[in-house]
This record gives C-alpha cells, sequence and structure tokens, in this order.
C-alpha cells in the first residue's frame, strides 16, 4: 500500500482517573488500551463492540474530544496533517472543519429552540466559513437538499420532525462545513427499522457525493456488514479483530468474533444457533483480566491466554487479529 | 376458550391536542404454554395494547366500548377491563399477569435491595411466610442463572450488571407464578451476547412452568427465535398475524414485507437495503382508510385511502388486513 492512511493511529491509549487521591495518582481506567488502526481515505470503516467495549471514546479520541494519554494520532488528506497529540489551539480549530461527529439521538442532539436553518447554519458561523448571511443561506439549502429536506423544513423547529427527518437535520449540519472525515457515533440505533435502511442508504448516497471517510461505530453487526468496507471489533478497549468486511464474516479469526455473530438472532426460526452462545458477562473495565482480556468468557482459554498477552498480527492481507490460537480456530471450524 | 383474549380493543388518550387514537380494532388470543410475539415501530401501540391488559394505562386513557379482554382463571373468567378498584385488579396485576419492562434499571427501586422487593410481591400476592418468600426468591434467582444468589438478594438493583438485572426481573415476575407474562422489550438495552443468553433463558422457562407470554418487540429476529405466532402492528392495528415461520417465510401484507426488506440480513450482504417509503405519521394525523397507505408501495387509488381493509384468512392460521391480498384471492 503505498496510499497514505486518513487517519493513521499508531498504540493509542486513553485513561480516565478513578477517583482522586490524596497523594500519589489515582488507579487509571483504561477505556482505550494499545489500539492501533489505519483508516484510508473514502473508507467506510465499522467499529464494532459492546457497550464498555471503548468505541465511543476511540472515536472521541480520533476527534480530540478526550485528552490522549499516549500512542500517536496523525490525520493527513494529502493537503494538510496534524498530529493530534501535538496539536495547536489553532491548529485544532482548523481540524475541527475537517473532521465532524454525528451524535446517536436525533432527539437530544437538536436544540429545540432554534429552527432547522439555523442548527444547520450554526457550524457555519461559528467556525466563520461563510462571509454573508445570502451565502450561508445557499450554503444551507444545498447541504439540505442533499439531505433531502425541503425548504419548508428549514423554517420549522425539530418537534415537528419525526426521528429519520431528525437524523437527517443532524446529518446536513454535520456535513454543513465539508468535512473530510466523520464519526458517526451510534447514528441509527435509535431509529426504527424502517427508517434505519433509508439513513444508512442516504450516509451511503453522501459518501459516494462528497468522498468522505467515515468511522462507523455501532454495536450492530448486520448493519455494519451492510454498509462499512472494512470492520474492526473492540472487546475491553482493544482490537480484537479488524479485516475489510466480508473477510470478517465469512471467516472470522477471533473467537469473540465467531461469538458475536453467532448472538444475532437469525430470522429464520428453524436457525438457532445454539453452537457458541458466550458465557457470562464482559468484565468490568476498571479491573480487566490478565492476560487476553477474553479468557474469561473464552471456550478455547488455555493457561497461555491467562498469563501471555496476545500480539496484534496480520494474518493475510489487512486481516489481523490479537489471539493466540487463531490458526487453529480457522482449522477447527 | 383460551387463556387470554382481547377482544375489538379501542384506546385512546385524552390530550391537550385532542383525542389520540392509539389502538384500534386489536384482537388476539393466547394460549397457555404459548409465546406471542408483538411487533411494530415506536408508536405502532404495542406497548399500549400490552399495559391494557393490567389497566396500567395513564388516567386519561379511554377504552372504547366494544373492547373486551378476558383472562380464563381457576376461580372463572375475570373481565380485566370492567375491574376498576385497586384491590380487585390486584388479581391480574402482579397475581396472574407480571410483566417484565424494557429497562431493568428504572423498574427496580434504587434504594430497596433485590431481595425486600421480591419478598414484597410475594407476601401481597401469595400466603407465603416472610421466611418462605425469601427462600423462595433465593430459588429463582438461582433459576434464573445468577451466581451467589444467597448475596445478590441482599445486593442493590446497581450493584447488578445490565444482564444480571434483567435475570433479576424475570425471577421477581414469575416467583408469584402468573399465567401470562408480558415481557416488553426485555432484552434491547442489552448487549447481544447477552441478549442472545437472556433469550435462551426465557425459552426453558416457558418449557418449564407452562406459562404464557406476550413477547413486545421491534426486531424480528428476536420475534423468530423466542415466538410461536407473531402479530405485526402498525398505527395502532394488527396489519398480519400468524404462526411465525408463515408470517417470516411468506409475509402478505405491504407493511410485513417492507419491514422485512428494509433489514440487513447477514446472508445477503449484496442485496440493497430497501426502506419503507416515508416517515411514520404522527398519531395526530392518523390516516384515513388503511393506515399504511400512505407508505405502502401496492397502494390502490381511491380504496385504500376511502376505506378499512378487512382481515382476509391466507391459510393456516395465517391473515392479514390489506386489499391487495383480497384481489389476489378474487383472482385466484
Amino acid at each position: 500500500m503505498t496510499e497514505t492512511p486518513l487517519v493513521h493511529i499508531d498504540n493509542l491509549n486513553v485513561e480516565f482517573p478513578l477517583g482522586r487521591k490524596l497523594l500519589g495518582k489515582p488507579p487509571m481506567l483504561k477505556a482505550v488500551n494499545g489500539v492501533s488502526m489505519d483508516i484510508m481515505p473514502g473508507q467506510f470503516y465499522g467499529l464494532v463492540g459492546e457497550s464498555g467495549s471503548g468505541k465511543t471514546t476511540l472515536g472521541r479520541a480520533i476527534l480530540k474530544a478526550v485528552p490522549i494519554s499516549s500512542g500517536k494520532i496523525l490525520f493527513d488528506d494529502g493537503d494538510v496533517s496534524y498530529d493530534l497529540v501535538t496539536i495547536s489551539q489553532t491548529e485544532l480549530k482548523n481540524y475541527r472543519k475537517l473532521a465532524q461527529l454525528i451524535f446517536q439521538d436525533p432527539y437530544a442532539a437538536l436544540s429545540p429552540r432554534m429552527t432547522v436553518r439555523d442548527i444547520i447554519a450554526e457550524p457555519l458561523e461559528v467556525m466563520e466559513l461563510t462571509k454573508s448571511r445570502d451565502e450561508t443561506d445557499e450554503r444551507v439549502r444545498e447541504i439540505a437538499a442533499k439531505c433531502r429536506l425541503n425548504l419548508e423544513h428549514l423554517r420549522r423547529f425539530p418537534h415537528a420532525f419525526s426521528g429519520g427527518q431528525r437524523q437527517r437535520i443532524s446529518i446536513a449540519r454535520t456535513l454543513v462545513c465539508n468535512p473530510d472525515f466523520v464519526v458517526a457515533d451510534e447514528s441509527v440505533a435509535a431509529l426504527d427499522v424502517s427508517i434505519q435502511a433509508d439513513i444508512l442508504n442516504l450516509l451511503k448516497s453522501l459518501q459516494n457525493q462528497l468522498g468522505l471517510t467515515f468511522l462507523f461505530i455501532s454495536h450492530d453487526l448486520s448493519v455494519v456488514a451492510h454498509i462499512c468496507d472494512h470492520v474492526a471489533v473492540m472487546y475491553l478497549g482493544t482490537l480484537v479483530e479488524s479485516a475489510p468486511t466480508r473477510k470478517l464474516f465469512a471467516n472470522p479469526r477471533h473467537p469473540y468474533t465467531k461469538a458475536l455473530l453467532s448472538s444475532i438472532p437469525s430470522l429464520d426460526p428453524d436457525d438457532s444457533k445454539k453452537a457458541q452462545k458466550l458465557e457470562g458477562e464482559i468484565p468490568s473495565p476498571s479491573n480487566p483480566p490478565s492476560g487476553c482480556k477474553f479468557h474469561t468468557r473464552c471456550i478455547f482459554a488455555e493457561d497461555r491466554c491467562r498469563q501471555e498477552v496476545p500480539v496484534w498480527r496480520e494474518l493475510s492481507d489487512k486481516h489481523s487479529v490479537a489471539c493466540h490460537f487463531s490458526e487453529k480456530l480457522s482449522a477447527a471450524s | 376458550m383460551s387463556l387470554l383474549s382481547v377482544e375489538n380493543l379501542h384506546l385512546q388518550f385524552d390530550t391537550d391536542e385532542g383525542r389520540i387514537t392509539a389502538v384500534e380494532d386489536v384482537s388476539f388470543e393466547l394460549n397457555e404454554g404459548e409465546v406471542l410475539g408483538l411487533v411494530g415501530e415506536s408508536g405502532s401501540g404495542k406497548s399500549v395494547t400490552a399495559k391494557s391488559l393490567m389497566q396500567l394505562n395513564p388516567s386519561n386513557a379511554v377504552y372504547g366500548p366494544e373492547s373486551g379482554i378476558h383472562l380464563e382463571l381457576d376461580s372463572g373468567i375475570v373481565e380485566v377491563l370492567s375491574l376498576k378498584k385497586s384491590q380487585e385488579l390486584e388479581i391480574v396485576r402482579g397475581g396472574a399477569i407480571s410483566m417484565i419492562f424494557q429497562e431493568p434499571m428504572a423498574s427496580f427501586a434504587p434504594a430497596i435491595t433485590i431481595g425486600n422487593q421480591m419478598v414484597e410481591q410475594l407476601l401481597i400476592h401469595t400466603s407465603l411466610s416472610k421466611k418462605e418468600a425469601a427462600e423462595l426468591s433465593v430459588e429463582m434467582l438461582e433459576r434464573v442463572g445468577i451466581n451467589e444468589p444467597a448475596k445478590r438478594f441482599f445486593q442493590y438493583a446497581f450493584e447488578l450488571s445490565g444482564g444480571m438485572r434483567q435475570r433479576a426481573m424475570i425471577a421477581m415476575a414469575l416467583s408469584t407464578r402468573p399465567k401470562v407474562l408480558i415481557a416488553d422489550e426485555p432484552t434491547t438495552a442489552l448487549d447481544v451476547t447477552i441478549q442472545a443468553q437472556v433469550l435462551e433463558l426465557m425459552k426453558d422457562l416457558v418449557k418449564e412452568f407452562g406459562m404464557a407470554i406476550l413477547f413486545i418487540t421491534h426486531d424480528l429476529g428476536v420475534i423468530a427465535q423466542v415466538a410461536d405466532r407473531v402479530s405485526v402492528m402498525y398505527l395502532g392495528k394488527i396489519v398480519e398475524s400468524g404462526p411465525v415461520r408463515e408470517v417470516l417465510h411468506s409475509p402478505v401484507h405491504p407493511y410485513t414485507k417492507g419491514l422485512l426488506n428494509a433489514l440487513p440480513k447477514l446472508d445477503a450482504l449484496d442485496e440493497p437495503l430497501t426502506p419503507v417509503p416515508g416517515d411514520i405519521p404522527s398519531p395526530l394525523e392518523r390516516p384515513p382508510g388503511c393506515v399504511f397507505h400512505t407508505r405502502c408501495p401496492e397502494v390502490i387509488a381511491d380504496r385504500c385511502n376511502a376505506s378499512i381493509p378487512a382481515r382476509a384468512d391466507v391459510g393456516h392460521g395465517h391473515a392479514a388486513s390489506c386489499f391487495a391480498i383480497k384481489d389476489m384471492e378474487e383472482a385466484a
């Protein structure tokens, strides 16, 4: 690969202090622990995991919305490049124009006291991207049309809209400043099935039209499978597997990915996948297990897994995994 | 007669903006040992339908005069909607019917231990002594797969994880041995791996206790895995109902078909997602005629917006309310 990644993450750690201590350092919760990934320009990159796996924190770290404890995040869109660890305040202002976030809950994300036009225009005004009101209006109308909102909608307040329409408003606001990179954090989780498909299709077509790169965070594997080109699976702050979507779903090489896939309830009543139901629950991130973090729930766990942290290694082209026994696992299935 | 039968349930709410229809002409039956799935999107009226079974809807709820909910108990048939006093309602509330909710953290009192809450309801609904009730509670906690049940008994809801809380909720609901269990989105707030565990548990418990479950969810995959029969609701009406296999393999109502097409499927990654066109209408602007005609791809002009389609049987206990089906029959 000669192409430079848009976002390059190397051994990233994000830690939060657990309470305060009078003397010395308080214990730290490792929300993101040694994550490395490359997001290529134009990619629809999926990030999946259960609650508490650190996927949202990772997304926020890339937007520099949480403090980075150690590691490296580089952003390079060909014109400008930023090192997010050492980024200055002025540079950060510019970075914010290039990297944006779509929130989960379209009911909480929109101010009830602003018209849709003002909501969408706000980023332009704050970032001083437009010079006149006319220019702002034109830009708002343009992006609203792309997000399939009509002009009459712009005068109304958010309460007049359904969940799907609100999410389209929220997407329009995110994209109005013409970003390169968008983090979509559980952006369809609050929507009904019949609306969800519509928003997914919209995101995909906007990506093609505007040449965007997405980091799509979700707990729903079937949604990720449909929309993403590449998927990374997180468990307790670490990546356990990362591969192009098809490869990951056809041939998962980490027992956790396998278990996640078999936990999805099938639409076929006769197909009750009894095979790999996971026992137990995700351990607390404040007191993670030793060695491989998944060993407490893994049916293949051996002594080695309890002691030795598995290395993040590339099995085949773009398919990486952190498990001691990936080769054995694929032979077993 | 079946264990529970709901006939022509009409339910409206008095609000500042006028009277809103939440449920219109809903009928279904539930037999012993059966799991009936009730699927629908938000605002489809599935939760208020379930709450009607125990009269848990707020005081601005107005039930239609034709509505009937009958529950067959050993002591005779109970007409649920005619019960007025809360003392009378104890027969159904927590007695013959138990309910588990979506958010287990919100369903447990935060300042009372799990054990005390379980014992309290047992003292109200059964003749057990306090000691017996405590023993039964611990036994139930163990039965639903909670480790160290004796310790959990003395803990508060916040000390348990999400999956554990939902298990405790199920243990509590089942300890009074209800005839009917209403499960309102019991796994929606849980992670998939935990959801799989809880669904497995619920299936085992139906077999063991022989009760009936009314399982409410928006997730067709969950329905496929737990329910025997399913009713699909849209804007307060049941548009299609039948055995799970029939409905999911050969849906006949355009809404059910649309829902299934909109669902991302793991075994068909190349197929594009087809959303159901348009948005769910606001309950204040309820469409006339067939409620789905504003979004229906098979809409028949001047007909679907004018009159309400009757329920048409398509065989094997599978029925749907749609004019397109009637036409199919006539053509055949």
